[in-house]
Formats: C-alpha cells, structure tokens, sequence
C-alpha cells in the first residue's frame, strides 16, 4: 500500500503575535484587530525618512517567556539584522527580525501520541516585527484594480518559531501547533487565534520511499490558517507528493499556498523565483544583552505549564488523566477548578461538574469562563446540593444554566423552581404506587427474578416528579415494596 | 560693526545687553542671503520664520539646516527628486533641541544627494559654489551648510558627516566643521546613509561656538537607542591650551605625495602644536590602508537597504506603471541620480548572500581591526593630526571619475569608522583658497578634541584684525 511506502518528514515555522501594549519598535497602540486602518501609526512605523527603532521590552521578557516555556536555551547575547525585500506592506524596505544571533535556541516541546509521548525539537526562536495588510479591491489578487495598505499591523511584535523536521504526519502537525497554542496562552504571550493570524503557520514538507530511502525535494506550504488545515493541508500535500512519487514525477522545490476554497495547495513560487534578502546587522539597534538575573526572574514567574498541572491535578487530587487534561487545557479554566477546590474540598464532584455541564455551556455560547457570570461559588453550591441529595446530579446543568444567564445564586434558583430532591417519603409512595399499578409487567418480571426492571421503574417515577425525586431513596423504596407483597 | 561677522557667542553678548534686537539680526542675515545666494546657492529653501521671545540659550540665532534633517512642516528634499515635495511630519531631535534653545531655523541648505558625494556635484538640484572661488566646489555631502557660514549668511548651522560630509567642505569653504563622537549626537529625523557612520555636527567661524552648539544638541536621546547616556563639558576646559600634550601624525596619511600647499599647511600646525606645549611624533598604522576599500564596502550596504523605503507606495516621488514591480522600478530609477544608484548597486551587491562574507563580512571585520588599532594610538596619544584633505577645492566639473573622490575621504573616512570626534579647522590660505587640517580625538573626549582646536585657533596668523576668520568679499 501507497501509505506504508512512504515516509513524512515535517518542520514548521510559526510566527506568534505577541500580547503586549505597544508596538515593537514604537509606542503605537499594538491591539489592532478591527481598528479602522491606518490609524495606529507613526513615523516610526510608517518608515518616514529619519525614524529609528527602539526595542520595547515588554517584547523581549514575553519572548523569553516563551523561548522558557518551549524549554529553549536563552541567548544572553543576541542581535537584530535586517531582512530586505520590497512590498507595499513593508513601508521601511526591510524587516527588523534576528537572523544571524536569535534570542533563544535549542528547545523542545513533548506532544502526545496516542498512549505515548513525542519530542519535537524547536530549533530556534527568535523576535521580529510584523509588516502591514495590503487590501485587494477584489476577492482574488488577480482581478483586483487597485490595492489599499493598512499599515496598523506594522510593527506589532513576533516571535517566530522554527522546529526541527521532527514531525511525521499532518496529524503530530496539528497536535504540535495545539500544544504550542496552549502554551502561548498559559504564559499570555499570544492569543494563540489562529483565524485571526495571531498565529501562523508553515510548513516544510518532504516525503522518502521507506524502501530505497529516495526523498522528494522540500516544499514549503503557506497561508495555512486554522488548526484544521495544518492537517488538511499537510494531508493533501504528502498525497500529491507521494502519487508524483508514485508515478517517478520529479517534485519541484517550490512555494505552495493552501487554497481554503479548492481544499488543496497551488503553486505561488519556485526555488528560482526566492529573493535573496541580504541579511545584515541592523545598525540603528544595540545587541540585545539580558542578563542571568533577568532570565532566573522570568524562570520564577513562568507559570505552571499545562503538562506539569495535568500530572499535579491527578496526583493531588485524584483525578482521571482524561479529567485532569480537560481542566488543564486553559490556565483560566484550571485555576477556576482550583478556586472551587479551595472552597470546597472535593475535587471530584467538582471536576464532574465543570467537564460535564459547565464546559458543554460554555462550548454552547462560545465564550470561555472568564466571560460568564459564573463564580466559582456558585459551582461550589452546586456541589453541596448535590453532595448533600438536595438535587440530582441531572439537574446540576439547568441551574448552571439560569445562573450563567441572569447570574442568579443557585441555591435561590433550586427553591424557585422547586428543583429540590423530592425524599418526602409519604409523597413518594403515593407515585411509587401508581407506576407498580400502572406497570403490571414489570413487577411480574421482578418476581421472575430480573432484578434490573428496578431502575426501569425508578426511571419512571423520576419522570413523574420532573427528575425532582431522590432516586437512591426512591430505589430503595420500590425495592422493599416488591420484596414485601 | 557688521553683524553678519560676528560669532554665535558675540551676537548673545549683543542681545543680552540690549544692544540688538532678535529681528535686526534676522533681518541682517535674510538680507545676506537675499544679496549672495544667487551666487553662491547655498539653500534649498529659505524659510519665512516666526521670532519668538523665548527666554533660553540661543534665543534669537539665525542658523540652518542640511536639507537631510527634519524640521515639522519644512520640506525635507536630501537635494534628491524622490523626496523633492517630501514635508516632514516632525522634528528631528537636533532640531527640536534648537528650537526650545531659542535658535531660528532660516533656512535648509544643498548637499549631494542623499548626502553622497563630496561636492554637492550629485545634488539633483543644482551644485553649491564655493564662496572663495565660484568656480570652484564648496566640497560635500554638507557644502550648503558650509558655504552658508563661509559667507556669513547664516552664523552657524548644521551638517551630516558620514564619510567626512561636514569637515571636507568645512575645510574648502574655511569654516569649522566637527563631527562629534559616534553616538554623542542623536540622529532621529537625520535622514539615514549609513546608519552606523552618520553623525550631525556644527558648522561654525569660532571653536567656541562649535563646543556652545553641541553642548546643546547631544545628550542621550529615547529615540535614538544609538545614543550614549555621558555627560559632558565642551566649554569649561576650552581655554586650558595644550600643555604636555601628544599627537600622533600616522605614516600612512605622508605616504601618498601630498600637495606642496597641504604639507606646507601640516607644517604650519606642527609648528603650532609644538610651540604651544605640544609634541608630535608620527606612528605607524598599517590598517588605514584600508579605510576607503572598508568605507565603500559598509555605507554603500547600509545605504541600499536604508534608501529603500523611497519606493513611490507612502511619500515622495511616484512614477506609476501597469504593476507593482515597473511601478517600483520606474519610480527608483527616476528618482534616484547617477552616485546614489551606483552606490545602491554596490551596496546589494556586497550585501546579496553570495558575496557577503567576501565583502559585507569581512569589511565589518576589518573596520574593528581599525577601530583597535586606532584606539591603541589613543592609549599614548592625546589626538591624531592630519590634513582634512589631500587637495584644495577642486573647480566644478573637474573631477569625472567618482574614485578620484572616494579616494579624497582617506583622512577623514577614519573618525566614522571607528566613531572618533574629529574637527576640521582652516589653518592656512593658499592661492586665495583655505586649507583645513583634521584634529581627531579619542571617542568621547570631544572636548578635549575642541580644546585643541581652540588652542590652534589662538594661534592662526590668517585671522582678520577683530580676531575672526576671514569673510569672502561679496
């Protein structure tokens, strides 16, 4: 078969936008998504004759940040060059990134394989600014009359991020951009969006006969701009590859782009075709020296990466791997787990709550827990209610949701509408009677000793009293009453 | 007496004694400039300024500006088409420290283009004169700045020197130029050359203005992460002389046969230094061999990349074509002259990654050989001497071949290298032209340089019967 014929050699390159209040180079306003174009500049940024650069240092300790968190070693010297090319979005001529010295090199990030794990390598990491966003007067560049250029983006501060050809399949692709996204985010260095071009990616990919160790020529893919197409596109570019293989077509090294529209990629440029961007040290900035201090301060602040809680979470609290994974999947979500903890000391019905109901709520509206008006409290009552057989666990998610809508306290919504567990037992025999009558068969099943119609009958009463009742109570209940006549 | 003679620091006198008025002297100089520029064509633009009464430093000094440095709502040209009906959007920081001493802008002046070249030859305007001989060049990149002071229509004003843009024409012109140490002087709104080699630096007739202006304009600057955080005094010392001091002649600047009127000029400041407590003795540096092969290799790299923003998208000069890349290419090859597309050519040249190690590389290699070896001089040394140029003003038109001006910047080619002050000061007449000679100093012992300077200034025997460097008749 095609598939086991063949091998894949992946490398990535991503760019992060990082989260900080001003610019790179300038103090511009850096949030610029949705801002009317061209009104977050300067001379600076716009490239006017005599403007210099100055490194912000927000940029560099969110870098080093990051370069910690991937496990990089940092450079205590590194230095910017400039990378020369024309393009309306570069007003300058050139882009300020870090080519010869990078900040930070030689990491690594584990992804999860199955029941295994897998090490990427990161080969280096460095900071740069981005450029500005050219607006086509059509759809397609080819049709366009004109163009506009939006330089807001210009100067908002990257790290780019390149791995070692480590990775196998579009799917170790896709897990490894996911990781690194959680990652970013853990640290708040980036928003890790990747629709909004937050985060970017692409790849380099080739593929060899397994047999005759032949390899095809290296191809880069670009414009991919979703988790989904990392593999998407990755998947469909091996396939063209490997059916060239196939077929002894020779592959050329070449540029491709991933086209969202024909779910495939088309050629944007050969080999021949590359600039050469004359690289050079960039004489308006200083090296970048940080100092062993600054790096140690930075080690300290780092926060508990997701890998480290996913392992604490089950040894501390007992959880489930599959568990402890879900609530460490945000930095926002696992803390909130940990605030109700704090509160009330069992995780377990905790996380069942927040896995179960609260993150199926939050998936429904889309908006993540910070922007609710759910209070760690109020997960924590919950828990009580339940814990304490006022309501059933089925009826947690409802109240969660009257809360999450009008903020309400839970318990205040439990009395409202009369959600408390029914354990009235003189209430409760009147309803057991009537389902015993109205369910002839099923007790005559019972006496034939299929013990399981039990749960049948207590599916029925639950019914009848809106999933109020206290099942253990009503369990027991019809179980004496077909044990006594 | 005639206003327009007197120094920066002899019009405050005036002023702080109530027997001038700010607008009398604004109006003297605009007069000059009326009367002698069609001549001479020191200016770009002359500007219509306001006057306000401020009470600082320099209030109420006429001065002006290389057409290469910003100042708010004035056209910035670098004397190029690409940026003819360029306005700035803001000050460089040069100027704004200027404007808040109380100092007058009146006026910007020629320069070759983009500040290359030597003469102002390459300005895409029109050449600069030299004010003692209109056949002649006032010299270049900052001729303009230059003959500006030379004829007194301005008292002092500013220049760039990259390769030696501020001194070389100081000298041809017979005025004081200074290019201050490497990050002493922010260059923010100094439209950019080479950006690790560009400094501004004062043009004056006295050394004390020299040092009152920059005591002004340096300092450290946020916007400028080239600047340095040091303070310190050009004036205090300046009138202490130069008692025991040592200066360096190297071998390498005697090697190629100097003019007779230049040697003679090196004699003359010898004798000055020595009979003034100095002692010269000359050394051996073998690495300046290679200053010019290590200049053009650098500035022209710096250059291409940072002139590549004059590309027609956002300001300047657009020539507009069916697509992006014709529009580009037309727009660079009509709005760039002859020198700067040479040097741009070069520059991508040394700097595409073929060659790169072979020149890029190893020129930036070379040029901290020098910076070290320099450096070593100043360990036993107090300031290198030299002339500032092998020749005297060239007539205009007479020098074809740009090598023969490449090879022109040997002396002064050293203090951008290695991020020296050096300051050009006449010395002698020949012929009815000036002769400059160069004082070059350890990196920041800038006042030191301009100690010295006053100390050989003291001494001129070519100074006019009031103590003031001669005027060209007009």
């Amino acid at each position: 078969m095609i598939e086991d014929k063949y091998g894949i050699t992946i490398g990535l390159e991503i760019h992060a936008q990082l989260l900080t209040s001003t610019k790179i180079f300038c103090s511009c306003d850096a949030n610029v998504f949705d801002r009317e174009p061209n009104s977050s500049i300067c001379p600076v940024c716009t490239g006017q004759p005599g403007a210099l650069p100055v490194l912000n240092e927000e940029v560099v300790r969110k870098a080093v940040m990051a370069a910690l968190a991937l496990n990089c070693k940092i450079n205590r010297y590194s230095r910017f060059d400039r990378k020369n090319y024309f393009y309306p979005d570069l007003p300058k001529g050139y882009q300020i990134t870090q080519y010869f010295y990078p900040i930070a090199e030689n990491g690594y990030l584990n992804i999860k394989i199955g029941e295994g794990n897998k090490k990427i390598r990161i080969r280096r990491l460095h900071i740069e600014e981005d450029a500005g966003k050219m607006l086509h007067s059509s759809d397609n560049i080819t049709q366009a009359t004109h163009s506009l250029v939006d330089l807001n983006r210009c100067g908002i501060p990257l790290i780019e991020i390149v791995t070692e050809p480590d990775i196998e399949s579009p799917i170790e692709a896709r897990l490894f951009m996911e990781k690194l996204r959680d990652i970013l985010r853990y640290i708040d260095v980036c928003t890790g969006d990747m629709e909004k071009g937050a985060l970017r990616c692409d790849a380099n990919i080739s593929i060899y006969n397994k047999e005759t160790l032949e390899r095809s020529s290296r191809v880069e893919v670009k414009n991919i701009n979703s988790f989904r197409f990392v593999e998407k596109a990755l998947d469909f570019e091996a396939d063209r590859i490997k059916k060239m293989m196939e077929k002894g077509e020779r592959v050329e090294q070449e540029t491709r782009g991933w086209d969202f529209s024909s779910r495939s990629t088309v050629s944007m440029r050969s080999k021949e075709e590359e600039s050469d961007y004359r690289y050079f040290p960039e004489p308006d900035l200083p090296p970048l020296i940080v100092s062993e201090d600054y790096i140690n301060e930075l080690k300290e602040k780092l926060p508990e990466l997701p890998d480290e809680k996913i392992q604490r979470f089950q040894s501390e609290y007992n959880l489930l791997e599959y568990d402890a994974t879900v609530l460490s999947s945000s930095k926002k979500l696992a803390d909130f787990f940990e605030d109700c903890v704090r509160l009330y000391n069992n995780p377990k019905r905790l996380s069942n709550i927040i896995i179960n109901d609260l993150l199926s709520l939050l998936n429904e509206h889309n908006v993540e827990i910070d922007g609710t008006k759910i209070r760690p409290e109020a997960i924590v009552k919950i828990a009580k209610l339940i814990d304490s057989s006022k309501i059933s666990a089925s009826n947690a998610k409802s109240i969660l949701e009257e809360t999450f809508k009008t903020g309400k306290d839970p318990q205040d919504i439990v009395k409202e509408k009369r959600l408390e567990q029914i354990d009235d037992e003189e209430f409760l025999n009147k309803i057991i009677e009537k389902v015993i009558q109205q369910n002839s068969k099923a007790v005559e099943d019972y006496r034939k000793g299929k013990k399981g119609v039990v749960g049948f009958l207590v599916g029925m009463v639950m019914r009848e009293t809106r999933g109020k009742a206290n099942p253990k109570v009503v369990s027991q209940m019809i179980e004496s009453k077909l044990n006594e006549s | 007496m005639e206003i327009y003679k007197l120094t920066v620091e002899e019009l405050l006198t005036l002023f702080r004694d109530g027997k001038l008025k700010v607008e009398e002297v604004i109006n003297v100089f605009k007069e000059r400039i009326n009367k002698i520029d069609e001549n001479v064509k020191a200016f770009i633009s002359v500007l219509e300024p306001d006057t306000p009464e401020i009470d600082a430093k320099l209030s109420g000094i006429p001065y002006a500006l290389k057409d290469n440095i910003l100042a708010k709502g004035t056209r910035t040209t670098c004397a190029s088409k690409i940026l003819e009906n360029y306005f700035s959007v803001y000050d460089a920081t040069v100027t704004k420290k200027l404007k808040d001493s109380g100092a007058i802008l009146i006026g910007k002046t020629n320069l070759d283009e983009f500040a290359m070249g030597s003469s102002t030859e390459n300005s895409a305007f029109f050449t600069t004169r030299n004010p003692w001989d209109l056949s002649r060049i006032a010299g270049g990149s900052s001729g303009g700045s230059a003959a500006a002071v030379a004829c007194r229509e301005v008292p002092f004003s500013l220049g760039s020197d990259t390769g030696g843009s501020v001194r070389l024409p100081a000298a041809f012109c017979g005025v004081i130029g200074f290019k201050p140490s490497y990050g002493l002087v922010s260059r923010y709104g100094l439209v950019a050359f080479g950006s690790s080699l560009d400094q501004i630096g004062p043009i004056t007739h006295s050394v004390r203005d020299t040092a009152l202006i920059t005591q002004l304009i340096y300092g450290k600057d946020p916007n400028d992460s080239t600047t340095v955080d040091i303070e310190l005094d050009f004036l205090r010392d300046i009138e202490e002389g130069m008692p025991g001091m040592k200066f360096a002649l190297p071998k390498q600047f005697l090697e190629d046969t100097l003019d007779d009127e230049i040697a003679n000029a090196l004699k003359k400041l010898i004798k000055i230094l020595e009979s003034n407590g100095g002692k010269v003795e000359e050394v051996d540096i073998p690495s300046l061999k290679y200053v010019v092969a290590v200049y053009y290799i650098i500035a022209p790299a710096e250059a291409s990349s940072n002139l590549a923003r004059y590309d027609g998208i956002k300001y300047g000069l657009r020539s507009k074509k069916e697509d992006l890349n014709s529009t580009y290419i037309s727009t660079r090859g009509e709005g760039f002259g002859e020198e700067v597309i040479r040097r741009i050519m070069l520059g991508t040249f040394t700097l595409s990654a073929a060659y790169y190690d072979a020149y890029f590389d190893k020129a930036q290699k070379v040029r901290t050989i020098i910076k070290n070896s320099l450096n070593e001089i100043f360990e036993k040394y107090d300031a290198i001497i030299s002339p500032t140029s092998p020749v005297v003003a060239p007539k205009i038109g007479e020098i074809k071949d740009p090598l023969t001006y490449y090879l022109m910047d040997l002396y002064t080619i050293p203090a951008n290298l290695a991020g020296l002050p050096a300051v050009s000061i006449p010395i002698d007449f020949q012929n009815g032209l000036p002769i400059g000679i160069q004082i070059m100093g350890k990196r920041f012992e800038d006042p030191k340089v301009l100690r010295i300077a006053r100390s050989v200034e003291k001494a001129l025997d070519i100074l006019d019967e009031t103590g003031h460097l001669p005027v060209p008749e007009f």
